[in-house]
């Protein structure tokens, strides 16, 4: 789906979402010598980010593809999801991960 | 003719096994702009200006979806806030830096930069940081931008048909599964994802899914912590 928001707009997201990437990278490289390490329970916080993340932006993807919930063999991302999954643990490629994904996706749609 | 320092080469010749690793990435995000609607100049925008992949993705999708900006923005910085823990972990070695190269070092950081340099760092005190680094991160900087671009033009031709739009998931579950390390990090992708499932399939509104789904799932990853789960 195309988005509604005009050009302008896209740029201002770009532009914030870009000062407050380069704060978080720059933030403990600037401090240095004021705040030396971050809180053990904030770090420990910080290390399950990526997963939950991560996740957030699989698990919907594949299993609500149609804002309702699919568990079925009908569902062709769930299946070529699973797929592209075994392929990623398997391998840990991103290449390898997308070909078996979108190969499989494909062979549903225009073969099966 | 200035020569290359050979600790810049160092860091070119180890991060040239990961180059190929990203273009694919990279080719998905030029892809996803095109297909939600924005141009190959925002694409090129997010790669050179955030230039960070998983963020950039996630917020051309949430564009696509017209989520509120607030949302998109926020979102970013979830993703991005690993990134935390790198600029914590590797600020003792750019201590010495110049003030530029310390903004530039900032900028350029990446998940390859940071876990190569800091390899290398600790096994070889001699290194010059900054010429290894600049090796590492400026060539992964490099080979992103054209895989951008590249992809914002092949986004252009794409029949629509071919569903290339599940590129984008794809490339997050190749991140995803590194990530589940351990029985407390595979606990917060688990409660992480089904709570996202649950947010969307609720109709929730706004497309808070995947800050909610952070904020849960990482609490999942502390409470199997403390319950030692850590094996």
């Amino acid at each position: 789906m195309p988005t509604s928001y005009d050009a302008t707009t896209v740029w201002g997201v770009i532009v914030v979402a870009g000062v407050l990437t380069f704060a978080i990278r720059g933030s403990f490289v600037y401090l240095f010598g004021r705040i030396d390490e971050v809180p053990p329970q904030v770090q420990s916080a910080l290390e399950y980010v990526p997963a939950a993340v991560f996740a957030a932006l699989v698990f919907p993807a594949i299993i609500v593809p149609e804002g309702a919930v699919s568990l079925s063999l009908g569902n062709e991302r769930l299946v070529a999801g699973t797929l592209a999954a075994i392929a990623a643990w398997y391998t840990e490629r991103v290449f390898v991960t997308i070909v078996v994904g979108m190969g499989a996706l494909w062979v549903l749609r225009f073969v099966v | 003719m200035p020569t290359v320092p050979p600790d810049l080469l160092d860091g070119v010749r180890d991060v040239m096994p990961l180059h190929l690793g990203i273009v694919p990435f990279g080719l998905v995000a030029g892809v996803a702009a095109v297909e939600q609607g924005l141009s190959i100049f925002h694409a090129i925008g997010f790669s050179t200006i955030v230039f960070a992949g998983a963020s950039q993705l996630a917020m051309i999708e949430l564009l696509g979806a017209d989520a509120p900006l607030a949302i998109v923005v926020g979102t970013a910085v979830v993703v991005n806030l690993r990134m935390l823990m790198y600029s914590a972990s590797i600020a003792p070695y750019f201590r010495d830096f110049a003030a530029r190269s310390k903004t530039i070092a900032s900028y350029l950081l990446t998940d390859q930069a940071y876990a190569l340099s800091l390899a290398r760092y600790g096994e070889d005190g001699r290194t010059d940081r900054f010429a290894y680094y600049v090796g590492v991160a400026a060539s992964l900087w490099v080979v992103w931008q054209i895989s951008t671009i590249a992809g914002a033009f092949l986004g252009a031709g794409l029949p629509p048909e071919w569903g290339f739009e599940f590129a984008a998931p794809l490339v997050f579950l190749a991140l995803l599964v590194p990530a589940l390390k351990d029985r407390a990090s595979a606990a917060s992708g688990l409660v992480g994802g089904l709570v996202a499932v649950a947010v969307v399939a609720a109709g929730v509104p706004f497309h808070l899914d995947i800050i909610v789904a952070a904020i849960v799932g990482v609490g999942a990853g502390l409470a199997v912590e403390s319950l030692g789960g850590d094996a």
